[in-house]
């Protein structure tokens, strides 16, 4: 496993003072569309290896960070820069639309 | 080179490949990035036969997939980008920059929801506009939502929202349902559910999230505001016909069909919410698929024998 599990009790540590960009996966088990997603960000987080943190966030067990980034649609890929939420992306897509997403973050430096 | 290419992967494709590899076709199902179809976005199946107290839709399609590969499918999750289909064979190319050769072809790329194209929505959606009260009503505890549609899948957005929510108003352009009887029933005895019937969404407002409505009256042309937290839109969908080109659509863009399930072009077949507009039922779908698969079989092996 290469991707991380985030919680509300870890997410400082490991999202918000990461020196790495994190890509946190807000998912349930009951979303089916977040099935689809699942296995895409565990390629993600090899594909992004050393260079962006991958991991996910069960909202039903993780409550109080996914109501402080105002999550209200799964699954939501949300891309973490030095402690700040700097892209969302909403909803199952392929692979290639959240690499695209995820570049242009590490472009804009 | 297949003996088939199916293009998509909700009931009408996966039932097709079943189908078509337990004949001994070679068989690839071009998946989309979503693939499953509109299943993946419900909760409890309960008319699909053989499950008395019903299925999760992504379990069904679980299941669905699972069989299919189990006969030998071969199954990719790219989408479909193009198809040549003057010439036998056709070649079909995946938006990753891939083609593929196949003799036949069966179009089962479904239906996509639809949104309602007001101002404010697109920008919200995730944000409290959905399309999804599965994935998504968990965040709607005690709030107040509106479930705009009305048809079955409308029926069913209001009724999940009523588990967590506090209020649904079930808004609906016209002044009747087309939902079943026994889905309209459930929504008109459930009290956290109010329907507004003859009335449109005109406008969505809010910051960061959403926080109000305009609605209009169609009968009076009043406007009024209602302040809530989410809008569920289940309006109906639009068959995904635009990468075909070539291929016989009709005015509302769905699939042509001749004799059954052909459509204009010779060894192209057709099943699923992509021509269906009468029924778009799991079940019918499925059916559809296995029609298409059988004439396919057939249709190739005519082909091999001239």
């Amino acid at each position: 496993m290469t991707d991380i599990t985030f919680t509300d009790q870890n997410f400082q540590e490991e999202v918000l003072n990461s020196p790495l960009p994190v890509l946190v996966d807000f998912w349930a088990p009951w979303c089916g569309p977040c099935k689809i997603v699942g296995p895409i960000v565990e390629e993600l987080a090899k594909d992004y290896a050393g260079k962006v943190k991958v991991g996910k966030l069960n909202v039903d067990e993780n409550q109080n960070v996914s109501s402080q980034f105002g999550i209200m649609s799964i699954p939501s890929l949300m891309l973490f820069k030095a402690g700040q939420p700097v892209k969302t992306m909403v909803g199952a897509q392929g692979k290639e639309s959240f690499k695209k997403g995820i570049d242009e973050v590490l472009a804009s430096a | 080179m297949y003996d088939v290419i199916i293009i998509g992967s909700g009931p009408a494709g996966l039932t097709a490949a079943i189908y078509t590899t337990r004949a001994d076709l070679k068989t690839l199902v071009i998946a989309g990035n979503r693939w499953g179809g509109q299943l993946q976005l419900t909760s409890v199946v309960e008319n699909f036969p053989g499950f008395p107290e019903g299925i999760e839709g992504p379990k069904l399609m679980e299941n669905m997939r699972k069989q299919a590969e189990h006969h030998g499918a071969e199954i990719i999750e790219k989408d479909f980008e193009s198809g040549e289909f003057a010439k036998s064979p056709f070649t079909l190319k995946t938006t990753d920059g891939k083609t593929f050769e196949s003799r036949s072809v069966i179009v089962a790329s479904g239906a996509d929801a639809m949104w309602l194209n007001v101002p404010g929505e697109k920008e919200k959606i995730g944000r409290g506009v959905s399309s999804c009260a599965t994935c998504d009503a968990a965040f709607f505890r005690n709030k107040n939502v509106v479930v705009v549609g009305g048809g079955d899948s409308a029926m069913e957005e209001a009724l999940v929202l009523s588990r967590v929510a506090n209020k649904i108003y079930l808004v609906h352009r016209r002044d009747s349902f087309r939902a079943s009887e026994i889905m309209q029933k459930r929504v008109r005895e459930n009290e956290k559910i109010e329907i507004l019937f003859n009335s449109a969404i005109t406008e969505i407002f809010g910051e960061m999230k959403v926080e109000k409505v305009s609605l209009t009256n169609l009968v009076t042309n009043e406007n009024s505001e209602m302040p809530v937290d989410g809008i569920f839109v289940a309006i109906g969908h639009r068959p995904n016909t635009s990468a075909f080109t070539g291929i016989d659509v009709d005015e509302k863009g769905y699939i042509k069909v001749y004799d059954h399930n052909k459509t204009n072009i010779d060894g192209v077949f057709v099943a699923g919410d992509v021509h269906d507009r009468e029924y778009r039922q799991a079940i019918t779908a499925s059916g559809f698929g296995c029609a298409a698969a059988l004439e396919a079989e057939r249709w190739l092996m005519t082909k091999k024998s001239e």
